[in-house]
């Protein structure tokens, strides 16, 4: 971890913001007319609260919290059928832990558990697979969930399963993907974006290339960034100069960890489990083409949805957001959490009303948590 | 005294029997737990003697704290000692001497009772050197399934001195923020000694009993406001309460913050968020300025206290907020924590 404390040096880093100050001078950024940064992960978004950045880069640069948090962008529908498996009998319902509170629209997860149901946390979906080797009397149902960070290790579990020939693991099938919903809301006449930071733990699997359209069909930069705070400093800062330099390009900031072209046994085990499914619903963004991935019907006596009925497989079904809820318009950078009615009134951690309050990780979260939302004035 | 000369507890797993109220109830109760924790007396209430509290104004301070953990055992102390520890730890932090103690267990059908030997004792020894007495106690077996193995209560009663009053609203702005030592190790240790996490550690947990170093601590800086007991929901937590509690704020340095290199990497691999990792060995106290350099002098004197350090001071902005300067020169507000905190999945 010593590794990590290079990327939070407080020296370079005033030296990063010192040339983001400078080119968003050049460039004519101000507080009137900010340049329009999107953060698209959730795990962006955090590190940008938790060292509040925000506040401390120039004025001019407005950070937009995207959709990248798989827990955030979990629909209703989806949290109702997790529990609806979980408590069918003989069922362990196996799942990662911020998942848990997640609501429903009867209950989250945390409280099936409370209320009976054989719900576990686990780290891995190998967890789940060693559960059903231990339980074979038991359906181990794993909550795969996650963007592309986390597809591979469901889809290695579900070959390990088929190798073993264990019949009583299942995944219930959440995996989502990042260009698309990108390309949602690049389509999005409202949006105002004038560069992304692109997730680079998802860059790890996929690689640099699926972002090619953002910069080739809609003009924007994009810069594949690491977590630390050096990182998404220096991403700020490329993408500033490609703005100034009038480019619009995929740069690759993490290179220390992002391969250009992703990791090929990662793509291999996605390409011979999934397939894409024809549409999928996001909380907060409705049904967008292409954006889930289904298990392929070759392993489909490892798809949840088919053995238990439910899901796509039973046809969709779309559960709306509570009322006053305004998740869709702060993803889409339309307002500010603050600027959402229900934040920290109807809206808390404690009892979140929508998606970007649920997880850690979401804007919403994010704001309360670190007070972005309660600091009016900068401590000295 | 009343402990057998000859063992007659010959089962190796607590059945039903052994809660039942008969000979094998006796036998368990004097083998495991009577025969370590030496009482001076077998009866279910312990007569105190009225000597602590002779002197004038000196009042009585009374505890109570329900434990459960798993794994029972884990690097660094066990259930036994945790629930010592626990309760020695809430009665120092409100400026009392521990005295006596009650130790009740609910056992689950089937425990190992080499198993409840080895908690009797790390107990005993813990209170040995805590200078604590475990007066009284009970026990009960609950079938399989009832219960985690086994949970532990503790009552304790200590003697707070005559002028002695901590309590977080006597904290003022300007008072420093002294913690005793690296934080959160006890939560990191549970965390991998679960076993599910697949993490190598050498982290060991911080349970120790703060008795003698708060002792240590008022003598040596006799103005000391207040005290706590950093333990679920971490150092975050602690100084929340404190906060709100004497209507000021906290200001905090990210950088002052004594943390391990394993337990930040931990933390960074789960998502988690060190400030509310639990710790059972951790004292936060604020003291006024002029007695900070004392208190740390006489803290660090002790092996409890070797790590101690400020790590921030009470201000009179932003009251009932907890403020943390992050190394970058940022803020952010450190709030109560949100249920518990649940690993994220990327």
């Amino acid at each position: 971890m010593k590794y990590a404390t290079e990327f939070r040096d407080p020296k370079a880093a005033r030296a990063v913001l010192a040339r983001i100050a400078g080119l968003a001078d050049q460039i004519g950024a101000t507080k009137a007319r900010p340049v329009h940064i999107m953060e698209i992960c959730g795990g962006h978004t955090h590190a940008i609260f938790r060292y509040g950045l925000d506040k401390l880069v120039h004025e001019g640069i407005e950070f937009i919290h995207g959709p990248g948090c798989p827990v955030c962008v979990l629909p209703m529908s989806r949290v109702d059928e997790c529990v609806e498996i979980a408590r069918r009998p003989g069922v362990i319902f196996t799942t990662f832990g911020d998942a848990m509170r997640v609501p429903g629209t009867k209950m989250s997860l945390m409280q099936a558990k409370a209320a009976g149901a054989d719900i576990r946390m686990v780290y891995s979906p190998l967890d789940a697979l060693e559960l059903a080797r231990r339980n074979p009397e038991r359906k181990v149902v794993f909550f795969g969930l996650g963007f592309e960070t986390t597809t591979p290790s469901t889809a290695l579990s579900i070959q390990q399963a088929a190798r073993e020939g264990l019949e009583n693991f299942s995944v219930f099938c959440n995996h989502i993907t990042v260009p698309e919903p990108i390309r949602a809301l690049l389509d999005d006449p409202h949006m105002v974006l004038d560069g992304f930071v692109g997730p680079g733990h998802v860059s790890m699997v996929i690689g640099i290339h699926p972002y090619d359209f953002i910069a080739r069909d809609y003009g924007k930069p994009i810069v594949v960034a690491g977590f630390e705070p050096l990182d998404l400093l220096q991403s700020v800062l490329m993408v500033l100069i490609q703005i100034r330099d009038g480019r619009a390009e995929v740069e690759n900031q993490y290179a220390r960890v992002v391969p250009e072209h992703g990791n090929p046994v990662s793509l291999a085990a996605i390409d011979d489990v999934y397939e894409k499914r024809p549409s999928f619903e996001w909380r907060g963004l409705g049904e967008i083409d292409r954006s889930g991935l289904r298990i392929r019907a070759k392993y489909r006596a490892y798809d949840a949805e088919e053995t238990f009925g439910i899901g796509y497989a039973a046809g969709p079904r779309v559960v709306a957001e509570p009322e006053g809820c305004a998740c869709g318009q702060v993803m889409t950078g339309r307002i500010k959490p603050t600027g959402c009615a229900q934040f920290g009134s109807g809206c808390t951690p404690e009892m979140p009303l929508g998606a970007l309050m649920v997880s850690s990780e979401g804007a919403c979260a994010a704001y309360w948590q670190y007070g972005g939302a309660r600091i009016s004035e900068a401590v000295e | 005294m009343n402990v057998p000369n000859r063992a007659r507890l010959r089962d190796t797993h607590v059945t039903l029997s052994h809660g039942g109220g008969g000979r094998a109830m006796r036998d368990l109760i004097d083998e495991v737990f009577a025969s370590a924790f030496r009482p001076d007396a077998m009866e279910d209430q312990a007569r105190l003697s009225d000597a602590a509290l002779a002197e004038p104004g000196a009042r009585l301070a009374m505890t109570t704290d329900g434990f459960v953990v798993t794994p029972l055992e884990f690097p660094g102390g066990d259930i036994g000692k945790l629930a010592i520890c626990g309760t020695v730890n809430d009665l120092a932090v409100g400026g009392a001497r521990p005295l006596w103690l009650s130790a009740a267990f609910i056992i689950e059908e089937g425990t190992e009772i080499a198993l409840l030997r080895r908690i009797a004792a790390t107990m005993a020894a813990e209170a040995d050197a805590a200078g604590v007495r475990i007066v009284t106690g009970d026990t009960k077996v609950v079938g399989r399934g009832a219960a985690d193995g086994v949970f532990v209560t503790t009552t304790g009663v200590g003697v707070i001195p005559p002028g002695r009053d901590l309590a977080a609203t006597h904290i003022r702005p300007g008072d420093v923020a002294i913690v005793n030592g690296v934080l959160g190790d006890h939560g990191a240790t549970i965390l991998a000694a679960r076993g599910d996490l697949a993490l190598s550690t050498d982290i060991r947990s911080d349970c120790q009993a703060l008795g003698h170093l708060m002792e240590a601590v008022i003598a040596a800086a006799p103005g000391t406001r207040a005290a706590r007991d950093a333990t679920r929901g971490g150092l975050a937590s602690a100084l929340n309460e404190m906060a709100e509690a004497a209507g000021v704020g906290v200001g905090i340095e990210e950088e002052a913050l004594p943390l391990r290199d394993e337990v930040k990497g931990m933390c960074e691999i789960l998502g988690l968020d060190p400030l509310y990792l639990a710790n059972e060995g951790t004292l936060v106290l604020f003291v006024p300025e002029a007695e900070a350099e004392a208190a740390l002098a006489a803290m660090r004197d002790r092996p409890e206290g070797r790590g101690a350090v400020i790590v921030g001071r009470a201000t009179g902005d932003h009251p009932g907020q907890v403020r943390m300067r992050t190394a970058f020169g940022g803020a952010r507000i450190v709030d109560m924590l949100v249920g518990e905190q649940l690993p994220r999945i990327c």
